[in-house]
């Protein structure tokens, strides 16, 4: 029997329908098209999938989709404003700190939940924070320094 | 498998209770639904604990806090005055997992989930957390190391969850500290732990204690033996060289990919000795 959810994503009210054992990550990208949103390891080791719920940044592969009536999610979809990039994205590809991508939406997700929260962090701080973020091509130092790019953007 | 959220601590205690088949306690998930895609448990029932009122909250209580039973430990870290209070209880639910497993993971999912190296554990159970179980019967409160049995397996009776953990005042001059041993820095499981809590009077000595070790038996161990060895000193090297022999002497680890029965021992001892000099230094209010 499916469960009848209703939600907002990215700014936008969404229903669903999902059974009761499918994860958001699984309604993300199978029931509403937003395959930004990856799995890596389904199991909360890789953050692929990173999404936030009323603003925490958590996996969507460790949520149920039924979890989330009421809440608040937020993809990668909804970090460009329109045409316009994020400062995360836009150095991201400066920087060139990704290669193959498949991390990429994790990652945007992960430090942009980060510099809301704390704009100026260390670079200590980053890679704690990106600790859950596995890119396996880049070496993450270009990923670090984007982010610090795009911190000190944000400040301005 | 059915989805229940229910929005009152009677109601998940009647849906567990009446449930003929595996009925499972949904917090934040990090191990269930784990377990879950791993094909290790197939349950019939998930009770979603998050719309009951209170198991949310971390609310102030005769001087502690009691901290409701779906409190993710990144909000636990980001409580002013619980990590004031109890910042080697704090530190320790901060070691788990990633941002992201923060995020949903709970201390009292930590310590249902029955692990035997539950990082949040071993200090909630030194500075004295209990937990209120709800269950079919009424409430009752029950001192967290009776709680884990082995792993995986707690002393919870079917239709039974702990809806919060109270973390009593902390007496003056007291410290908490907890360490734990991994191979690198951050998103491991650990090899060994220990969590402790010491309490000094006006002189410096130490009047009470309390040690528990993680990952060096199938539970978290109290170990009487070794909070002795602090008792009455100052928390001097033969003190603290005492409290690691009783921690080693203490420890029933097995060997395996991480560590082995000989490494765990003696690593528990030294985590034991750092974790006290630190626990000392937060009693003296350094």
């Amino acid at each position: 029997m499916g469960i009848h959810v209703s939600t907002k994503i990215n700014g936008d009210d969404v229903e669903f329908v999902c059974d009761a054992e499918e994860t958001l990550l699984d309604v993300l990208r199978d029931r509403l098209n937003l395959t930004g949103a990856k799995e890596g390891c389904a199991t909360g080791d890789c953050g692929a999938c990173s999404v936030t719920i009323d603003g925490r940044l958590t996996c969507s592969c460790l949520t149920l989709g039924a979890e989330v009536e009421g809440r608040e999610i937020g993809t990668v979809e909804g970090v460009a404003k329109g045409n316009e990039l994020h400062p995360i994205q836009q150095k991201i590809l400066d920087n060139a700190a990704l290669q193959c991508g498949v991390c990429t939406p994790g990652i945007v997700v992960a430090a942009k939940a980060l510099l809301e929260k704390k704009p100026d962090p260390s670079e200590e701080e980053i890679r704690y924070w990106m600790a859950g973020n596995l890119c396996r091509c880049t070496g993450y130092d270009k990923i670090i320094r984007a982010i610090q790019d795009a911190a000190a953007e944000m400040r301005g | 498998m059915r989805y229940e959220a229910p929005t009152t601590v009677e109601a998940a205690v009647s849906l567990l209770s009446a449930e003929a088949g595996l009925a499972k306690v949904l917090s934040g998930g990090t191990d269930l639904l784990v377990q879950m895609r791993m094909g290790m448990m197939e349950p019939d029932l998930i009770v979603d604990t998050k719309r009951i009122p209170g198991f949310g909250d971390i609310v102030e209580e005769n001087g502690g806090y009691r901290v409701g039973g779906a409190v993710p430990s990144a909000e636990l870290n980001e409580h002013a005055g619980f990590t004031a209070m109890y910042p080697g209880v704090a530190e320790g639910a901060d070691l788990i997992g990633s941002t992201q497993v923060q995020g949903r993971a709970t201390i009292t999912g930590n310590l249902c989930n029955a692990g035997p190296a539950a990082d949040s554990v071993p200090c909630a159970v030194a500075v004295g957390c209990v937990a209120r179980i709800a269950g079919p019967n009424g409430k009752r409160d029950v001192a967290i190391e009776d709680i884990p049995q082995a792993p995986g397996k707690t002393s919870l009776e079917k239709g039974e969850l702990v809806e919060s953990l109270f973390f009593p005042a902390k007496p003056a001059n007291t410290g908490d500290a907890y360490l734990r041993f991994i191979p690198r820095t951050e998103m491991d499981i650990a090899v060994a732990g220990c969590g402790i809590s010491i309490t000094l009077d006006d002189t410096g000595t130490c009047t009470a204690a309390k040690v528990a070790i993680g990952a060096v038996a199938i539970k978290v161990l109290v170990v009487d033996e070794a909070a002795q060895a602090l008792i009455g000193t100052k928390v001097d090297e033969a003190a603290l060289d005492a409290l690691a022999s009783a921690c080693s002497a203490a420890a029933k680890p097995i060997t395996d990919k991480r560590g082995t029965v000989e490494f765990r021992k003696e690593v528990v001892g030294v985590l034991a000795k750092r974790a006290a000099k630190i626990a000392l230094d937060r009693a003296k209010g350094a």
